[in-house]
């Protein structure tokens, strides 16, 4: 079991562990006769668009974004809970798009996930101890002591033996959330994916379940992809961090230079919308007006543009490429801000 | 209305009868909203945000026993009332936003139809229903009301379903609207957006505004008032600056130390408090916050300590550092 964990976190620290590149997910808004009937020739949304992205070894990603722009459907994606119809999604080496559902098992032993609801991602009439041990048998791992697996999950989250006889009832939402750590952990992850792991938590408990992540990724050396609305999260815990909109990363680079000087509006949009704990603070707001527009009429050019503060001529025509400010920030837009040139 | 307070909580207990004995969920709670103000009630999750709630609208779980206390709304107490009498305070003189939008509108009604069916208790016409219907849409700022009228909650989104909540709870012109954490599902530009928006419509409208949440910093720009609950009592109430500049109760320090918004340099260990709530079914003799707080005395452990006012309109329950404070 350990053989797996030991593949020596320091030697490649700089080698992506994951990488997608045009990563396209499409839903299906008709069926292929209702479709016909209706004259319409392309009955899908593209949930997620051209996303390219990758996460180094031990590094911590964070990806934010309005809901609906398609975090969670990356998430899912990269889990194997959903297919992408295009693009290529590299993990340590093998490419995930197109495995049968067996080798995927294989491979997501090595990837953890949390899900977003702490109570409602465990079953509710399984124990605490069966929710633990359930990760070993559903990768035939017989040969291995629960008990002590269990006993050593808890243990790490710092929860006591005692909640091993407990329900998911019985708990606290920081509780059930660390259930939910132990459970992404159990089987020696390399890379962790977190969909909005404090949702609902309170400060405090935040820090917890942060700081837990944080001291684990150092312990282990994780890679761990966190999705969140939270930008005070982002800015503390992430080494890198992108931003959706509409199914599209529109601008991507390391923490500090993105909340240091914001390139794309909607970044600047985004970061100065952050309410400050203080009531006489300031605050130079870029407002946003108007709504996110449907999936189902994706505007012309840029996605952005219909809200844009910025909004220049060929916005509604163009579509912006992916640019480099330097080698690893890039931004899609004809008019950025906050650059010299 | 003689009084100025629109609604006045004095020495609220609430207590669950569970087979373990009584819950005490809340404990000699005081709470007061000026008219025309907006309250914010902030704590962990458990502290007794939503069985405060919950006993304002008189909607408690049936184990729930109110065990003393008065809620003077509008002059007259609201537990003392009948079902009858309250189902016409309910949803005419106090409305109520949700934390959810998706789950408090019904999916296979459209909008339209549900803000003309709460309109129940109004002996207008269908058509004056609707024409203010789509004049409060318009107000939420809803683009194109009238065309979207006939629309689903499904086919809007996360932030305009909040505001048609928002517009259905105001559209029977409260006095008194009570919002659940109505911005948690939402991100930041469209979190800014409803604030602004509740903003407006309570200055335009006069309502009284009892807001509920997590985020400090929404309380912070939103509140005139904030009271700070934890393990189900109040540990200090005041002014909004009262509580972000000079936070006086030890809980609250922490609680403001902890959020990640006040830390300026980037880390990678956020600050928390260690320890845990303590258990609502065997409450400590003195101070609930002893475990956790840093200026613990012997004295804190021996009485259970009383809320005390340390200057014009801000309390804490705290005797240790009320008695610095004021000396």
């Amino acid at each position: 079991m350990d053989s797996l964990s030991c593949v020596s976190p320091t030697a490649n620290i700089l080698n992506p562990l994951l990488e997608l590149t045009d990563v396209r997910v499409r839903f299906r808004t008709l069926s292929t006769t209702r479709a016909i009937l209706n004259g319409v020739s392309d009955p899908f949304v593209d949930a997620v668009n051209g996303v390219s992205l990758e996460i180094k070894e031990g590094e911590t990603y964070g990806l934010i974004g309005e809901s609906g722009s398609g975090k969670t459907t990356i998430a899912r994606s990269i889990i194997g809970l959903l297919k992408p119809q295009e693009g290529s999604i590299q993990y340590d080496g093998h490419e995930l798009i197109g495995r049968s559902t067996l080798e995927m098992k294989k491979i997501r032993r090595t990837i953890g996930a949390m899900f977003q609801d702490p109570v409602g991602s465990l079953s509710p009439r399984m124990s605490i101890y069966s929710l633990l041990a359930e990760p070993f048998k559903i990768h035939n791992q017989k040969d291995c002591d629960f008990e002590s697996e269990v006993r050593r999950l808890l243990e790490m989250v710092g929860l006591s033996y005692d909640f091993a006889n407990r329900y998911p009832h019985q708990l606290s939402g920081g509780q059930a959330r660390r259930i939910g750590v132990a459970r992404a952990l159990a089987l020696n992850p390399r890379l962790i994916i977190a969909d909005e792991p404090t949702a609902g938590l309170d400060v405090s408990v935040q820090g917890e379940i942060l700081n837990l992540l944080n001291k684990l990724q150092h312990q282990i050396g994780l890679s761990i992809l966190i999705i969140t609305h939270n930008l005070n999260i982002v800015r503390h815990i992430t080494d890198r961090m992108g931003i959706m909109y509409f199914g599209r990363i529109i601008e991507q680079g390391p923490t500090k230079a993105i909340f240091d000087s914001p390139v794309h509006p909607y970044t600047l949009a985004l970061l100065s919308a952050n309410p400050e704990p203080d009531p006489d603070a300031k605050i130079d707001r870029i407002e946003l007006e108007g709504e996110v527009p449907s999936l189902l009429n994706r505007p012309q050019g840029c996605e952005f543009h219909p809200r844009c503060p910025f909004v220049g001529n060929n916005c509604d025509t163009k579509f912006p490429f992916s640019t480099n400010v330097t080698k690893d920030h890039s931004y899609c837009c004809h008019y950025p801000r906050n650059l010299d040139c | 209305m003689a009084s100025a307070n629109i609604l006045e909580i004095t020495n609220l207990n609430v207590g669950f009868v569970t087979e373990r004995g009584t819950l005490k969920a809340l404990r000699d709670v005081d709470l007061t909203i000026p008219n025309g103000a907006i309250v914010g009630v902030v704590g962990e999750s458990g502290c007794g945000k939503s069985t405060l709630i919950n006993s304002i609208i008189g909607l408690l779980a049936n184990n729930a026993q109110v065990t003393s206390g008065a809620m003077i709304f509008e002059g007259s107490d609201l537990l003392s009332k009948s079902e009858q009498e309250l189902r016409a305070i309910r949803g005419q003189r106090i409305s109520m936003v949700s934390q959810d939008p998706m789950t408090a509108l019904n999916p296979i009604l459209s909008i339209g139809t549900q803000m003309i069916d709460i309109q129940y208790r109004n002996a207008s016409s269908r058509d004056e229903k609707r024409a203010r219907s789509i004049n409060m849409l318009s107000r939420v700022g809803i683009p194109d009301p009238e065309t979207r009228f006939n629309d689903y909650p499904h086919q809007f989104s996360g932030g305009m379903r909040q505001r048609i909540a928002i517009a259905m709870a105001l559209q029977v012109e409260p006095t008194l609207l009570i919002a659940d954490e109505p911005t948690t599902a939402l991100d930041a530009t469209l979190e800014v957006q409803i604030i602004r928006r509740l903003n407006d419509l309570q200055q335009n409208m006069g309502c009284s505004i009892l807001f509920v949440s997590h985020h400090l910093g929404v309380i912070a720009e939103l509140c005139d008032y904030v009271v700070v609950m934890y393990g189900g009592e109040v540990v200090e109430q005041g002014s909004v600056r009262d509580i972000f500049h000079r936070a006086s109760h030890p809980y609250t320090q922490k609680l403001l130390e902890c959020d990640p918004a006040s830390i300026a340099q980037a880390t990678h260990s956020l600050p928390t408090i260690p320890g845990e709530v303590p258990n609502l079914d065997e409450l400590p003799s003195g101070c609930i916050f002893f475990d956790r707080c840093d200026h613990s005395y012997d004295s804190c452990q021996r009485s259970h300590p009383r809320i005390e006012q340390i200057e014009a309109g801000h309390w804490i329950r705290c005797p240790v550092l009320a008695q610095q404070q004021t000396s």
